[in-house]
């Protein structure tokens, strides 16, 4: 990112709050602290491999939505397309719109201020720095007070920008006693690009807010996404991450548990191969008391890819009466594949219960000789087996559409590398 | 159309230590053969080794059904040659149910899968296993007659033309073991399934009912003879025979 990209973000559109956001996001972004992988979050990960400066701004589709990408999810409560970082098309559907449901680019929505960039706040991470300074256009959905939203709201996040830097944003505010849940589908053509998507959840008191995102993106694709969720008193925010795609994807997730007795539950499943890294760094931040935060993270390895878990429970002093775990299982299908598995605790408060679990390893021999018995081919059962291991994950999502898709990503995954 | 499982002279090894030293079986449809013989005879071994699990090593010998050589078959091309294990451990295999491991069972082998689900539904009656536990993950939160029965009800489906079932009467109930060894024993009839039970007792035989019995002792078997020979266990114990052995 060169000054002329700064000149670029400054000469960009919207309303006047939003180009201070983004003129303060330059400075910062101008300020911060480059990320390198002697820095403790950045530790194994492939920062090293990625120049920023060799990323240009993104401009207009080279190649369009392609079909599907809403996976045939049936009758959502409404549609969203995001083209290289830009809100293309959205709509609701016009009962919800009625009862005071908000959904649309920020520059297009009243007060939208309140929303962006409030959650996140000023990140110390350079990388989600470069979305304040360089994202253009902020999808915001608002769910009003005590309003249920049946059926999941679906965001298509396109992009197709080889060589560019592309800075998508989700800002998704529960009022108190709402419920919604939001599927985002994140893909990209098969060129390289750079993908700095930042989500911010927050579920106000006695909300319920439901995230899934489906990172399915091109192989030569880097992304390094933010989502930050925080959840006030006595809410729900349940958080299911499927990644699949990419060179290198890195997925940063923090969880603020800020009201007392709220309740976060974050779930992901990934499954690299070829040489693909994913990377993931959560944390689970109790500064409440009487909260529950339970994180279940499950992902195989194949060929010689590598994934990094690396998960921090921080309860604070005053998060009495606090439950958090952690749980990382990995799957490797190859000597050469690698699983890094990494959970923390720092607690600051003597009445919690916490735990953390992980392990990495091959398929379990007693398994697939198992299902071999019974007359199942080996890679057929190792299918099984590994299908089935994602199955308590799988369960999370929300819609049965996302399961059958799931099941097809991963599916391919096996039938494709063995 | 009889068959025959044929194990001639066959000599496998544990982590480098040799178990079996020389096991001769012969078994055709519709037969029941018990395998009796103390903790450490190699009773597990031999139903590893037939059906191929892996960390077992055969030394020697031969193994075939209708004079087609299993050991050098993977242990899914044995099932699929009519071959069947019922483990005394069944393993646990998250997110796959039982229902789930027959249709892609059958599916590999060629056979309509479609056909599956209603089978599993009578077998689940017959041997008395709920049906809501078939939607549970494999043997997860089984109780061990529950498991045996699975284990049961998943032979009566696939239907092999030879089980060899290892020690199916451990941890389980009377009930469980009489409903397990009368489905089996009904198999013998209704598609001529021929049976290795492996035991170490007497109680599975009062229900299954053996034509031969083999008592193995230090990886032979040292003695074979009609079914007063469990009898005759029952009363002598092992001993008399490990040392005739």
């Amino acid at each position: 990112m060169s000054s002329q990209t700064f000149a670029a973000s400054a000469a960009l559109d919207g309303p006047d709050w939003f180009r201070q956001f983004r003129q303060a996001g330059t400075e910062a972004f101008a300020a911060a602290t480059r990320p390198d992988t002697d820095q403790e979050i950045w530790r194994y990960s492939r920062i090293a491999d990625l120049d920023l400066d060799g990323f240009g701004p993104a401009g207009s589709l080279v190649l369009p939505v392609p079909d599907g990408l809403d996976a045939d999810l049936a009758d959502p409560a409404g549609v969203a397309v995001v083209e290289n970082g830009r809100v293309a098309r959205c709509r609701l559907s016009p009962e919800l719109a009625a009862k005071g449901v908000r959904f649309g680019s920020a520059a297009g929505l009243d007060h939208a201020e309140q929303y962006v960039g409030q959650v996140i706040g000023r990140s110390e991470d350079a990388l989600a720095v470069a979305n304040d300074a360089f994202g253009s256009d902020p999808l915001v959905l608002v769910v009003p007070r005590g309003v249920t939203v049946g059926r999941p709201i679906v965001v298509v996040d396109w992009a197709s920008a080889p060589g560019a830097a592309v800075f998508s944003r989700l800002v998704v505010r529960a009022e108190a006693g709402s419920s919604v849940s939001v599927v985002h589908l994140q893909r990209s053509d098969s060129e390289r690009c750079w993908l700095a998507p930042v989500v911010e959840l927050s579920a106000a008191n006695d909300a319920r807010l439901g995230y899934t995102v489906l990172q399915d993106l091109g192989r030569a694709a880097w992304q390094t996404a933010t989502l930050v969720a925080e959840a006030h008193q006595q809410s729900t925010v349940d958080v299911v991450a499927a990644a699949f795609g990419g060179e290198y994807a890195r997925l940063r997730l923090d969880l603020r548990m800020l009201g007392r007795g709220a309740s976060g539950n974050l779930a992901a499943l990934y499954f690299a191969d070829g040489e693909q890294m994913f990377d993931f760094r959560t944390l689970q931040d109790h500064r409440a008391p009487d909260c529950r935060s339970d994180l279940l993270f499950k992902g195989v390895v194949d060929d010689r890819s590598h994934s990094v878990y690396s998960g921090m429970i921080h309860v604070r002093p005053e998060a009495r009466g606090t439950n958090a775990f952690q749980t990382n299982r990995n799957i490797k299908l190859s000597d050469e594949a690698w699983a890094d598995s990494v959970p923390n605790l720092q607690i600051e408060n003597n009445d919690v219960r916490c735990s953390h679990a992980s392990t990495v390893g091959p398929i379990d021999e007693e398994q697939r000789f198992y299902l071999e018995s019974r007359g199942v081919p080996t890679r057929r059962a190792e299918q099984l087996i590994v299908s089935g291991f994602f199955d308590d994950v799988a369960a999370r999502l929300p819609a049965d559409e996302l399961r059958t898709r799931i099941a097809a990503l991963v599916g391919a995954k096996l039938g494709e590398q063995r | 159309m009889s068959s025959v499982l044929e194990i001639k002279g066959l000599r496998a090894a544990v982590g480098g230590k040799e178990i079996l030293h020389g096991i001769d079986l012969r078994i055709a449809s519709g037969e029941v053969h018990a395998v009796m013989g103390p903790n450490g005879a190699g009773k597990s071994t031999l139903s590893s080794v037939i059906m191929g699990k892996p960390g077992y090593e055969v030394l020697g010998g031969t193994v075939t059904l209708d004079g087609q050589d299993l050991l050098s078959l993977a242990p899914w091309e044995r099932a699929q040659a009519g071959l069947f294990l019922g483990m005394q451990y069944p393993t646990e295999v998250a997110g796959v149910g039982v229902v789930d491991l027959l249709v892609e069972a059958a599916r590999s082998a060629g056979r309509d899968p479609s056909a599956v689900p209603a089978a599993v539904a009578a077998e689940a009656e017959r041997i008395g296993l709920d049906v809501k536990l078939l939607l549970r993950s494999l043997n997860v939160d089984l109780s061990g007659g529950e498991k045996k029965r699975n284990e049961t009800l998943q032979l009566a489906v696939l239907r092999p033309k030879f089980a060899i079932l290892d020690e199916i009467d451990s941890g389980l109930d009377i009930d469980a073991l009489r409903a397990v060894a009368q489905r089996v024993e009904a198999a013998t009839e209704e598609f001529g399934l021929g049976v290795l039970a492996i035991t170490h007792y007497h109680r599975l035989l009062d229900e299954l009912k053996p034509d031969v019995v083999h008592i193995l002792a230090r990886g032979v078997i040292v003695t074979s003879g009609g079914p007063e020979l469990a009898g005759q266990v029952e009363v002598d114990g092992y001993a008399a025979f490990a040392a005739a052995g």
